[in-house]
């Protein structure tokens, strides 16, 4: 814990940092590449969708010592179509959740009545859920008008809190998300359900949350910048990032835990369902959303903020400065004479000090505590 | 909440110089600290308050689901004709919704719900113990309204000894409803259908009446005429014979299955709330050849509540045609029955032929049950079918299996971040996790009394919602501790970082439950059914974080920076400088204030 107490401060002090702006072109292909293959996977194989999207039907049966060849048998015979077969836990007798598609909803009582007797359960014991082909249509169709009216109304109020670039990274980020999770859902022939878009919807909200804090921190230490000539928007954006890394670990971290606890108690525990589902998208999605908020969004928001002509003059100045700086004599005189170029005291306090070894304060906004040497 | 004095009692004696100089420019932010007592007061009080409602309201559990009770939850879609689009709307919605709860209800299920979701489906939800393939027989079929001929028609079961009404067979005027019963005293009813005859176009018979009828005149009435053969009229017959309508069962597979050009057996509730059953001809009339029905308050004929029937042109013809035939014959069969499901709701008996292609059906009606009538024949009318699109059973057994195993994953999440954060944040996490289980018994308190007061029911994504939402309560607190941590890697004691971390830490915890509750709305409103409830409990989570925060995590931690072992930098509260890795010469905050000072001169 001290370690990562240190690594918190020394973040926060900007001693160490990744360069996430610098090395921006690095990530923007990862995540291209990410993109591409999550495309072609959906394109050519396709999203392996449940019943509840293609309409069929779902038993459950309670415990039972028959196999799960012979239950596949048992199903395909009574309804004529294909089955599958699931043991939920492990043992001996376990219950069976067998899953049929394509069969109507009138047709499924017969199914499961005759499911009843070669099993050798009472009817009544055998439950289920039976979905019209319309039905996962329709709640598909809200989910996608849901995510539509989600994301224009998220653009707008990030335009207003932050700036449109913002929303816009924001945008981008979130769409990645999406794309990868879905994307990883098609390679790896997980089952689409109702659950799995709770949880992709949810990620959309998670997501944002995380990339809303990082703006946020960025907003805050970008006040100001024209005012002051030492750091370029995108070394500041650098910083909020590196000084709001222990809090997005931790962040995800929470987050993933009790979502890692559902996935282990619906996947172990009761074999497949609604937990497991919704859990399983929630943890990739969450682990995409947290890449992105760091990796992409962050960096676009640079990209985008330092096509405005005035950063352009801003980086232009800086690394005149510097290039002066340099020529005048050694490296290490650069922070030192940071005050005298400042026009504010304030506002510089408020963007000062990632490089500077003495751990100048970074964080005071509108405060003029920063300075100390 | 006024600043202030704020700033008086937020800053420590050796901070006062430096707190007055941030004062002018934070001042807002010391507004929340002012009194973390009375913070921390008000939201015990709203948890005791509402745990004492809980309490009184006698529901100490949420409601659960389906998916978690046990039971079956069926969604039904509302379909229209081609062409009538604006055929879903709400008025038709509701009431397919009151003829699908009297159909479930009349199962005997007095706690199955029906409502409407979005702007199409109509859910049923039938609580555990009920057959449930019988309910979804009930719901799942198409609502059909048909006009028969009654051939034949005695009280069923038990009810066959004469009723008390038996010598009132001239004085027409039973209930065709349920809910008359009380008031259905068929002698009482001053017959005015009799008395307005010419003017009401039509009248109902009580069925008491009519069964009276029959069981005094003869007996030949009962045998039916033979629409189609012999041999089934003869088989009919027996099933006749046979057929008690007072066995639930019996009822439920009545007439089942029969074409609306058969001749069939039905059912149906006479004026004293008795079975009465009946064999009734070939359908003449559609319920779809009903144009509108509604009650009426007729004041010129005295005849009291009754319903009016327009037909289409179609059906006008089809009923002008039907009550020709019927005013020619003997009771009962100059009735006709309405069968709505396979159940007759009312018959009234016929005197002349109608043929203006309105009706009028009087009786002892009272508004309800006249209202109820009018609903059932307008949904004859509604043009819309309603297809089964989704059912779910789940045993008792299984719900409880889902709860447990939500329970426990919750369980193990909570454990796994408490862990966490108290790996990671020590002390600290002594708040954070207070803050977790007020803002767990908020949840909880609030769930239970949402069940009653707007039907919630915690589902099985619900319990997923809360249990995700377990990770963005945390993460406020996170968001809240590196603030402090930031301010105290900076040279400043607890005190001061404690309040000048809330501002910023406060805006950004806003933003992001901001968005956060936006995705749940958005969900909420867009969506539909599991979902819905999913979203709910993501939403009312954020909520529940925002409040959690401001009355309670921060005061406490206010408090807590006020006791020694946080207020020290004990090197187990989390908030120790040294651990916090600020270099030695910075720590004590003269130091820092005194450049301080110079910067700002």
């Amino acid at each position: 814990m001290s370690k990562l107490g240190n690594l918190g401060a020394r973040l926060h002090h900007g001693e160490i940092g990744y360069d996430f702006v610098g090395n921006r072109k690095i990530w923007y292909a990862v995540s291209i590449l990410i993109t591409i293959t999550a495309i072609v996977g959906l394109a050519v194989r396709g999203l392996n969708m449940g019943i509840e999207f293609q309409g069929g039907a779902v038993f459950n049966t309670p415990k039972t010592s028959v196999s799960v060849a012979k239950a596949q048998a048992y199903a395909e015979e009574a309804s004529g179509h294909d089955a599958i077969v699931q043991k939920l836990g492990n043992g001996d007798s376990t219950p069976l959740r067998i899953q049929i598609s394509g069969i109507d909803t009138s047709q499924a009582d017969k199914v499961s009545a005759q499911l009843a007797k070669d099993l050798g359960v009472a009817e009544k014991d055998v439950t289920g859920e039976l979905v019209g082909p319309s039905w996962g249509e329709q709640i598909a169709n809200k989910a996608w008008q849901g995510l539509g009216i989600f994301l224009v109304l998220v653009v707008i109020y990030l335009a207003i809190a932050f700036e449109w670039r913002m929303a816009i990274a924001a945008f981008i980020a979130l769409i990645h998300d999406i794309t990868i999770t879905v994307g990883i859902y098609a390679l790896v022939g997980f089952e689409v359900t109702p659950g799995t878009v709770i949880g992709l919807l949810t990620i959309l909200g998670y997501s944002l949350y995380d990339t809303v804090v990082v703006f946020d921190s960025l907003k805050e230490q970008t006040k100001d910048i024209t005012k002051q000539t030492r750091w370029t928007y995108s070394e500041i954006a650098n910083r909020s990032i590196n000084s709001t890394l222990v809090r997005s670990i931790n962040t995800t971290v929470v987050a993933l835990l009790p979502v890692a606890g559902l996935l282990f108690i619906g996947g172990g525990f009761l074999g497949a369902g609604m937990l497991n589902d919704i859990s399983l998208s929630l943890f990739v999605g969450l682990a995409a959303g947290a890449y992105s908020s760091i990796f992409i969004a962050t960096p676009l928001v640079a990209d985008l903020k330092e096509l405005e002509p005035q950063m352009k003059a801003l980086k232009k100045r800086i690394l005149a400065k510097r290039a002066q700086a340099a020529a005048a004599g050694p490296a290490g005189s650069v922070p030192a004479g940071d005050d005298s170029f400042d026009d504010d005291p304030e506002d510089a306090a408020a963007v000062v000090g990632p490089r500077s070894q003495t751990a100048s304060r970074n964080r005071g906004r509108g405060r003029p505590s920063g300075k100390r040497r | 909440m006024s600043w202030p004095s704020a700033r008086r009692s937020g800053a420590g004696r050796p901070e006062r110089e430096y707190e007055k100089v941030a004062a002018p420019k934070k001042g807002r932010s010391a507004s929340a600290q002012s009194k973390p007592g009375r913070s921390l007061a008000l939201i015990l009080i709203a948890i005791v308050g509402l745990t004492a409602g809980m309490f009184a309201t006698g529901d100490t559990t949420p409601r659960l689901g389906i998916d978690l009770a046990g039971g079956t939850s069926i969604t039904l879609r509302a379909e229209t004709e081609p062409g009538q689009g604006s055929a879903i709307n709400k008025t038709n919605m509701d009431t397919a919704v009151e003829i699908m709860n009297r159909r479930v209800n009349g199962l005997g299920v007095s706690e199955a719900e029906v409502q409407t979701e979005g702007s199409r489906n109509i859910i049923v939800n039938i609580p555990k113990g009920t057959d449930s393939k019988e309910a979804r027989a009930q719901v799942g079929t198409t609502a059909k309204l048909y006009f028969r001929p009654v051939l034949s028609t005695e009280p069923s079961g038990q009810a066959a000894t004469p009723t008390p009404s038996a010598g009132m067979s001239t004085a027409p005027g039973g209930k065709p409803t349920e809910k008359a019963t009380d008031k259905g005293n068929p002698s009482a009813s001053a017959s005015p259908s009799d008395s307005t005859g010419p003017s009401a176009s039509s009248t109902t018979q009580g069925r008491a009446a009519s069964g009276a009828l029959k069981a005094d005149a003869s007996p030949s009435a009962s045998t039916p005429p033979s629409p189609s053969g012999d041999a089934a009229a003869g088989k009919l017959q027996q099933q006749y014979t046979k057929l008690d309508c007072t066995k639930e069962k019996v009822r439920a597979d009545t007439g089942k299955g029969t074409k609306p050009s058969d001749t069939t057996l039905a059912c149906g509730k006479n004026a004293q709330g008795q079975w009465q059953k009946y064999i009734l001809g070939p359908a003449e009339v559609d319920g779809t050849d009903v144009k509108k029905a509604q009650a009426v308050f007729s004041t010129q004929t005295g005849a009291g509540w009754t319903v009016t029937m327009n037909f289409t042109g179609k059906g006008s013809d089809k009923f002008a045609s039907i009550t020709g035939k019927l005013a020619k014959n003997q009771s009962p069969q100059n009735q006709f029955a309405i069968v709505l499901d396979g159940e007759v709701v009312s018959d009234p008996y016929v005197r002349q032929a109608l043929t203006g292609g309105s009706a009028e059906i009087s009786g002892n009606f009272d508004q309800e049950s006249a209202q109820s009538l009018a609903n059932m024949l307008s949904y004859g009318a509604l043009p819309l079918t309603f297809k089964e699109d989704s059912v779910s059973t789940v045993s008792p057994a299984l719900g409880t299996d889902q709860l447990q195993a939500g329970l426990i994953a919750g369980a193990i999440g909570l454990a796994l971040v408490v862990l966490y954060l108290v790996i990671y944040y020590r002390g600290l996490a002594l708040i954070a996790v207070a803050s977790l289980l007020v803002s767990a018994a908020l949840t909880y308190v609030i769930m239970s009394l949402l069940g009653p007061a707007i039907g919630f029911a915690l589902n099985l994504p619900a319990v997923c919602g809360a249990i995700v939402a377990i990770g963005i309560t945390a993460d406020s607190f996170i968001v809240y501790f590196e603030r402090v941590r930031d301010e105290i890697r900076e040279g400043r004691t607890l005190r001061p970082a404690v309040e000048r971390a809330w501002p910023r830490a406060r805006r950004t915890i806003l933003v992001s439950d901001f968005v956060s509750f936006l995705a749940a709305a958005v969900l909420f409103v867009v969506t539909v059914g599991k979902v819905q409830g999913f979203a709910f409990t993501l939403g009312l989570t954020t909520l529940l974080d925002v409040v959690v925060v401001f009355l309670f995590t921060k005061p406490l931690l206010t408090i807590l920076a006020r006791g020694k072992f946080f207020g020290g930098g004990h090197s187990w509260s989390g908030l120790d400088p040294k651990r916090l890795g600020v270099q030695p010469p910075l720590r004590r905050t003269r130091r820092t204030s005194a450049p301080l000072e110079t910067k700002e001169a």
